[in-house]
């Protein structure tokens, strides 16, 4: 047994930064992750964040409170005002705090911090660093916890918590260097491990992003909030998903049709290709669907030329060098292919604005929560923001909690049942007597999700949708593992995060099933407008073992803005 | 879609007294990389078989490999470009191995953290943003794209024949900071990399840079911090 005062899962953004606020505070801490920190997801945003630091000559009257409004008009409503407000208000010196720290931010000539335009934004307040944002946010706070020696259990895969008498108590983990599974025990547990992107066929997201610690809050009873909201980025590649960063409209791209149409003026004549994702992505769907894709195939251009090579060069290096080495094309010479895939998952374990959840114990903070602040539709810019602002509350919390109780307790006791349950498990897994291929299951699953939880949805497919992901779960169960090896299993940890993955799919599939109107990123064509009367609440899904989740709903805090029709 | 060979090394520490060479053949089709068709032999011929994964956009650094004799990022390596009917793909070499294609990064990263890598500052904060003019600011554009894959690591004769010397990736990190206008760190970080284990044991040969895989240069990162330590001791200068 393993033991630490506070136990963060997950070494991206929202896990570093927790680790970090629970350091500083006196707090024995230690980050568990399945990859080395500076390898984690949050590397790969690439765009920027946002703040109103009011650094841009258009942006001088910009303020956390305009900030917070674009973020709840493009959130269609559905985020919790005053917890949008509070990110906000707090990115201004979380920014700062970064730059402290060393982050890299490209420059405006005054040497202030530079910031650039992005969809559903009124001001330009979108700090960057060239197209690398998240690569270097990543790497300074990876920076920083090497500073504080924060304890790093560096290839250490989480398979589930330990919860003892209703409180989390820490967390079972492989060690996939040495082979063998750990308890690891504390007095909170802080789940910082990203999104569910990998459920989707057709996602930007890392490998690793599936969900993970969605799903082993929600086995334990903590329910996932909002999961049918599942942004589509506008423009990913079209062979291979990988983004192609919003920064690219920020600085100017156009977004071109078959007759190379800026098409976007049909749909959001004032905004342009800067509208939110939601409503730039679905009107690049629509042209493709109604035949205006490049050569009738399922791609649109996402044209770079008129910017430039020196432009391109400053501002977007590594978007030019991930189109040359992904798409094979160069776009200082040619137009873009891209298409829509999905990017984000808006809905995660519900926390309050400090990253608590139902659960004494546990907390969890970043793209796997759903505090709210993105509510229908995250706005570009805002998740790296919420990593830092939400990491950093979550950190302060569990800290406040742990350092507040009566010092002198015994320390936790482990008996080695969490771990020896796991390895029943994965006993079980091996000893399957079974015909089912795990990655046979795998690949339905996300072309499932893709087809029927897709940018459009309709009753019919997503009915079809549900008892397919029901057919897989109980085929999963008959799939048996191919290598029982002890080090470096990758195929035991594919297996078992599978589980998990079909879980959050269902949840995903099952709150976009019952929710019957259009708001956000969910795009009904049965359903095609906003229903506020019965709709404008949180769906919060509950775990049902077999079955499809239990739904409840909860509502949503207003108190600074009153839903009006979002116009772009 | 042609059928393309991929000669795999292989070493499993709890079976293997010696690494060995399997043989797998993967239909390769449009765009596949080396991670993807790595990725349809372990869901699809075998299921033991180990290598690192994360992001497939080349920006985590986790699947640096040498690759048909070049160090490589698998997801990076378009198979159908290397225009080769048999594709070898070896961890990277030089370094320990942990198993199959993954090496064992400890030591790495001990490395890393040796140099202090972090800004150190010693004067007090401004409220807002330590301001820092572009031309300042490009000076960093070089070493902050590193993705601390190791490439230029394992492919550094210093490295193989010195097992103390910190390597290429951790120097260029000390440059990062050293050369950072921001930086107050004075002579504190120096003796990291001040030292026959630091910057003198590079001799240019330069083969980090030829093998990293986001065309960064860390030999010349060396050779200013090398320059530096000649201004601060002998000139008295502060970089």
């Amino acid at each position: 047994m393993i033991s630490h005062q506070l136990i963060v899962v997950g070494g991206g953004l929202a896990g570093l930064r927790a680790a970090i606020e629970a350091k500083d505070a006196g707090v024995d801490v230690a980050i568990i992750s399945q990859v080395h920190p500076g390898r984690s997801h949050s590397g790969a945003a690439q765009g920027g964040v946002n703040a109103a630091l009011a650094n841009h000559p258009d942006a001088s009257d910009d303020s956390p409170q305009k900030h917070a409004f674009d973020t709840v008009k493009g959130s269609d409503y559905l985020a919790d005002q005053p917890h949008a407000l509070q990110m906000t208000t707090d990115a201004v010196p979380a920014i700062y705090e970064l730059e402290h720290m060393g982050c890299p931010f490209s420059r405006f000539d005054d040497g202030r911090i530079a910031q650039r335009p992005f969809g559903g934004a009124g001001y330009p307040r979108t700090c960057y660093g060239a197209d690398k944002t998240g690569h270097y946010m990543l790497h300074v706070l990876v920076e920083q916890a090497y500073k504080r020696a924060i304890a790093m259990y560096v290839e250490w895969f989480v398979c589930r918590l330990i919860v003892e008498d209703g409180a989390c108590r820490g967390v079972v983990a492989y060690n996939m260097t040495k082979g063998g599974f750990e308890e690891f025990r504390g007095e909170a547990v802080i789940m910082a491990t990203g999104g569910a992107g990998r459920t989707y066929s057709n996602t930007s997201n890392a490998v690793i992003s599936t969900g993970g610690g969605a799903a082993m809050a929600y086995h334990a009873g903590v329910p996932l909030k909002d999961m049918e909201f599942v942004q589509f980025h506008p423009t990913t590649l079209f062979t291979t998903h990988i983004l192609m960063t919003e920064g690219c409209r920020g600085e100017g791209g156009y977004l071109l049709n078959k007759d190379g149409e800026r098409f976007m003026a049909k749909y959001a004549p004032k905004a342009m290709e800067l509208a939110p994702r939601d409503i730039t992505s679905r009107s690049i769907q629509t042209e493709i669907n109604e035949g205006r894709g490049i050569d009738g195939k399922s791609y649109v251009y996402l044209d770079l030329r008129h910017l430039g090579a020196e432009k391109l060069a400053e501002r977007l290096p590594g978007t030019r060098d991930l189109a040359i080495h992904f798409e094979g094309v160069d776009p200082v010479y040619e137009p873009i292919p891209i298409q829509p895939g999905q990017h984000y998952s808006m809905g995660g374990i519900d926390t309050d604005v400090d990253g608590r959840t139902v659960m004494p114990g546990l907390l969890a903070a970043g793209e796997c929560a759903c505090v709210s602040v993105h509510g229908a539709n995250r706005l570009g810019g805002n998740s790296l923001l919420e990593t830092v602002v939400f990491g950093r509350r979550a950190g302060a919390a569990a800290a406040r909690d742990i350092l507040g109780r009566e010092r002198g307790a015994a320390a936790p006791q482990g008996d080695g049942a969490a771990a020896a349950a796991v390895e029943a498990q994965v006993a079980e897994l091996a000893g399957r007597e079974g015909s089912e291929d795990a990655y046979a299951v795998r690949q339905e699953m996300t072309e499932v999700m893709r087809i029927h939880f897709g940018i459009y949805r309709d009753e019919a497919a997503m009915k079809t949708g549900v008892d397919a992901l029901l057919a897989l779960k109980t085929r999963l169960k008959k799939a048996k593992l191919r290598h029982t090896g002890r080090v470096w299993n990758i195929d035991m940890i594919r297996t078992m995060e599978l589980e998990g993955m079909l879980d959050v799919a269902l949840a995903t599939a099952s709150g976009a099933l019952v929710r019957t109107e259009s708001r956000g990123s969910h795009a009904r064509t049965d359903y095609e407008t906003r229903d506020d009367e019965r709709w404008l609440k949180h769906t919060l899904a509950f775990y049902q073992g077999d079955d499809p989740p239990r739904l409840d709903y909860k509502a949503v805090t207003m108190g600074l803005f009153e839903p009006q029709e979002r116009k772009y | 879609m042609s059928d393309i060979t991929f000669h795999v090394k292989r070493f499993d520490p709890a079976v293997d007294k010696a690494p060995y060479y399997q043989d797998f053949v993967v239909p390769v089709e449009g765009s596949m990389t080396v991670l993807e068709a790595l990725f349809d032999i372990q869901e699809k011929q075998d299921g033991s078989l180990a290598f690192r994964y994360c992001c497939r956009s080349s920006i985590c650094g986790s699947c640096a490999m040498y690759i048909n004799g070049r160090y490589r990022l698998a997801c990076q390596t378009n198979v159908a470009h290397m225009g080769v009917p048999r594709v070898t793909v070896e961890p990277l070499p030089h370094v320990p191995l942990v198993r199959d294609l993954v090496w064992d990064m400890e030591d790495f990263f001990v490395k890393y953290e040796a140099i202090k890598p972090w800004l150190i500052r010693n004067s007090a904060l401004p409220d807002t943003e330590i301001t820092q003019s572009p031309a300042e600011r490009l000076k960093l554009n070089m070493p902050i794209d590193c993705i601390l894959c190791a490439a230029c690591y394992s492919s550094c004769p210093s490295v193989w024949t010195e097992e103390n010397y910190l390597g290429p990736a951790a120097l260029l990190k000390a440059y990062r900071f050293e050369v950072d206008s921001r930086d107050e760190a004075g002579r504190e970080r120096m003796p990291s990399w001040d030292n026959e284990r630091g910057v003198y044991r590079c001799h240019t040969i330069a083969n980090c840079s030829e093998a990293c895989p986001k065309e960064l240069n860390p030999t010349e990162g060396i050779q200013w911090l090398k320059g530096s330590a000649v201004r601060r001791r002998l000139l008295g200068r502060k970089k």
